[in-house]
């Protein structure tokens, strides 16, 4: 029988990864994402997960210990947060091009400077492009149920990619909330072992990560695209499967507040949670406000989210990063080149917010509505709530 | 002792049971007279073929793996520069999981990573570190061919003091490498590991032994090979293996093995003058008779310090003889 | 496809990986010489130590006893004539 707990969102995602049956997990320290190797290292050492724990002496070694273990057909899980992602930056598009199947869980955090071991999304904002899955968690049930289908996503054949799932470090990682675990028997059915498609292998000996010459770099570099890009459907059918076996839906773009709302809030991670408070308690006031979140940033779920916000005329697009330079934020960048010529494209207002673990109140949310129906934002992009003597 | 070792499964080579094993083909683009990929092809004869390799970003890996062909025969996985031992360690992980999970065919395969001397004493260093420390059972080999020749010879920690390279010239300030090379054969031996070695491929079956007692034993062995690059030491194609004996001959370049941290030392007791060794090479030549003087008094005192470690390490019954 | 490519993209391997082992020896380095080796077999003593110092693996031990490089890939380097023990193997300008 399914039993519900309640119990902090690291350990619930570390029961996820000893449910899955991680055979090499390998994990270096950092704040806020030590509890989920802790409690896996733990695991291993009372026997209840039977894998190998390589607890290795930095995260660019993490990556490269999970790329030698998934190349040699092991299921594996690795954890980090910010500093960490940074330093395995060198490893992640390398890990995509080789088509490695490894399940990264990524605390996020901001990136140092000044260090702040707060939460924001500098670090995965910083990591866009290396090719993996990457998809983001609102709470800790979410956070159970999608890393289970993380390792069913990843390892499927017509995906073999590597996936991080985000959850927002503190706000989620350590926050205690229900959370219902299936039977490993129902986790058994719905996620077999690893079936790796090529493997290092003395009986059928490949040469993994050759010399990209210029005659084959592009064409490689287009297989991991087209590989990712392909994700998206099996991403969909995972989700929909897990659905039918356990009964809780995630889609890769999720809608509330009031259907049809000309203003819509656009988010991704937990800070949506206070965003939906603050919708519902403008929708009971008479307020003509919704909301949009973003479960799946790659790929890009593009038919969903148009779909989502179809008769909207303003999105307020809330960044939890900065591009220092650029137009605008990332979140922010991505759909205006996502409305790019359309007709009836809906005005974006960018707000950045909640920058290194900044607080951003359920009332806050209610100005930065108000800012913006008022026309108050004026720039491309607007920094939310920094003191200025300007 | 420090350790136990068990040397039970070393099989021996001798002149006469010499593996033909090709685990690297021909066809590769080494130079010519590469003495680094001779060495890694030793290593792979007294492997054999139940083995996967890492091999870090390097010469060897740029010369046996241009798309579309691979001079490999044996599973092979390159993913950068600073990392193989790191790479090394998550497949001895996942074989040794896969195969109490039953999930291996066939007896659990060496692993054997490769790097050379800049991926060994400087980048990789710390990965080299950990994957030793954690105690995975793996093979790591340096191939040292004293600086980046990949990139054109710049001089890294393992270069020997004096030689010219192109981030080490020499000039009215600079002698060359200003410093001395590198020890990394102690810093390996430093973490306790089961088994250190040098070798020279000049010593080849020297060499392929040190090799097969590194696989035989369980847990992390290093074994540093001296590989002279003639493109890079400014040497005749022909003479690498000449000056690869020559190495051993003038102690610049002394062959040991550190077993379960004892060090065993083979003797050479009527050393060449260090100059032979150093006249021959372009990256040398610049050298006056004081600095040559000076590498000699160095070069002797090093091989004093450890024929006295060797020393040390005598049988247990004489330890206890105080 | 573009002629600037050896192959489209679906036609990869996974990763790009190569599947045929040793197929570098498809590439015949044997031109990059400009000194051939040749075995004198009346000094010869059917040591091979030839074999085992040659950087290109490509000694071989013939039917004859005699050991003898595959002129496909051998790039002239001269190990194996200056370290033959009995000077059995002396390095010249190739006719070609």
């Amino acid at each position: 029988m399914a039993k519900r707990v309640g119990l902090e969102v690291s350990l619930a995602v570390a029961d996820a990864v000893k449910m899955s049956k991680a055979e090499v997990v390998s994990a270096y320290p950092i704040t806020p994402q030590t509890h989920i190797v802790e409690e896996l290292s733990h695991f291993v050492a009372n026997g209840e997960l039977d894998a190998a724990f390589i607890p290795v002496e930095s995260e660019h070694s993490a990556m490269s210990a999970a790329m030698g273990s998934a190349a040699t057909g092991a299921r594996t899980y690795t954890a980090t947060s910010s500093q960490g992602l940074a330093l395995m930056n060198e490893m992640l598009p390398i890990a995509s091009a080789m088509r490695l199947p490894i399940v990264m869980t990524i605390a996020n955090r901001s990136l140092s400077g000044p260090i702040s071991i707060w939460n924001d999304h500098s670090d995965i904002m910083s990591i866009r492009d290396v090719g993996w899955v990457q998809i983001f968690v609102e709470n800790g049930q979410e956070a159970f149920d999608i890393s289970v289908c993380a390792f069913k996503i990843a390892e499927d054949h017509r995906v073999l990619l590597p996936m991080g799932v985000n959850m927002d470090g503190f706000m989620l990682s350590h926050m205690i909330e229900p959370v219902e675990f299936p039977d490993q028997s129902d986790i058994d059915d719905f996620l077999p072992g690893f079936t790796a498609k090529m493997i290092l292998d003395p009986a059928e000996p490949v040469t993994m990560g050759p010399v990209g010459v210029p005659e084959v770099y592009m064409e490689a570099k287009v297989q991991c695209e087209q590989a990712l890009i392909n994700s998206k459907p099996v991403v969909k059918e995972v989700l929909d499967g897990f659905a039918a076996k356990f009964g809780r839906q995630y889609n890769l773009v999720e809608t509330n507040g009031k259907e049809g709302a000309k203003t819509l809030f656009v988010t991704m991670g937990s800070l949506g949670e206070t965003v939906m408070t603050s919708v519902d308690e403008m929708n009971a006031d008479g307020k003509d406000v919704g909301q949009v979140r973003i479960r799946l940033w790659r790929p890009f779920p593009q038919e969903e989210f148009l779909a989502a916000v179809k008769g909207a005329d303003k999105l307020i697009v809330l960044d939890r990063a900065l591009s220092p330079g650029g137009v605008r934020g990332p979140v922010a960048s991505e759909l205006a080149s996502l409305f790019h010529g359309q007709a009836d494209a809906p005005e974006i207002v960018n707000v950045v917010a909640g920058l290194g673990g900044r607080d951003v109140s359920v009332d806050e949310f209610k100005e930065i509505y108000e800012t913006a129906q008022s026309g108050g934002f004026k720039d491309a992009y607007t920094v939310w709530g920094v003191m200025s003597n300007a | 002792m420090l350790n136990e070792v068990d040397l039970s499964k070393y099989e021996k080579i001798t002149a006469k049971t010499i593996p033909t094993e090709k685990g690297i083909s021909s066809g590769h683009r080494a130079c010519q007279g590469c003495v680094e990929i001779l060495a890694m092809g030793m290593v792979m004869k007294a492997v054999g073929r139940n083995v996967i390799v890492a091999n870090a970003t390097g010469c060897m890996e740029i010369v046996t793996s241009p798309f579309p062909q691979t001079a490999w025969n044996v599973p092979w996985m390159h993913v950068a520069f600073e990392n193989t031992s790191a790479v090394a360690s998550g497949i001895e992980a996942a074989l040794k999981i896969r195969e109490k999970h039953g999930k291996l065919k066939g007896e659990r395969p060496k692993v054997l990573a490769f790097g050379g001397d800049g991926a060994t004493a400087d980048i990789g260093l710390q990965a080299l570190s950990g994957a030793l420390e954690r105690g995975h059972d793996f093979t790591y080999v340096c191939l040292d061919n004293e600086a980046y020749m990949n990139t054109g010879i710049q001089r890294s920690s393992s270069t020997p003091y004096g030689a010219m390279t192109t981030t080490s010239p020499p000039g009215s300030n600079s002698i060359g490498q200003s410093t001395w090379k590198k020890n990394v054969p102690a810093i390996a031996a430093a973490h306790n590991i089961p088994y250190v070695a040098t070798a020279s491929p000049g010593n080849y079956l020297d060499l392929m032994n040190k090799v097969r007692k590194a696989i035989a034993i369980d847990g992390p062995a290093y074994i540093h090979i001296y590989a002279v690059c003639p493109t890079g030491w400014g040497i005749k194609s022909e003479k690498g293996i000449e000056l690869s004996k020559l190495a051993v001959k003038t102690n610049v370049f002394p062959l040991y093995e550190v077993i379960g941290g004892k060090y065993i030392l083979k003797e050479n007791k009527n050393p060449k003058p260090v100059v032979d060794y150093l006249k021959i090479q372009r990256r040398f030549r610049h050298l006056s008779e004081t600095d040559v003087e000076y590498i000699q008094k160095r070069v002797d005192a090093e091989y004093a310090h450890l024929a006295a470690m060797a020393s040390c390490a005598a049988p247990e019954e004489e330890e206890n003889d105080e | 496809m573009s002629a600037k490519a050896l192959m489209a993209w679906q036609d990869l391997a996974l990763g790009t990986a190569i599947c045929e082992p040793g197929s570098a020896a498809k590439l015949k380095t044997g031109d990059w010489r400009s000194m051939a080796p040749s075995l004198d077999e009346e000094k010869c003593i059917q040591c091979g130590i030839c074999l085992i110092l040659c950087p290109e693996f490509c000694i071989s031990e013939h039917d004859d006893g005699f050991f003898r490089p595959d002129y496909d890939y051998c790039k002239g380097c001269g190990i194996c004539a200056n370290e033959c023990p009995k000077d059995a193997i002396t390095m010249g300008r190739e006719e070609k």
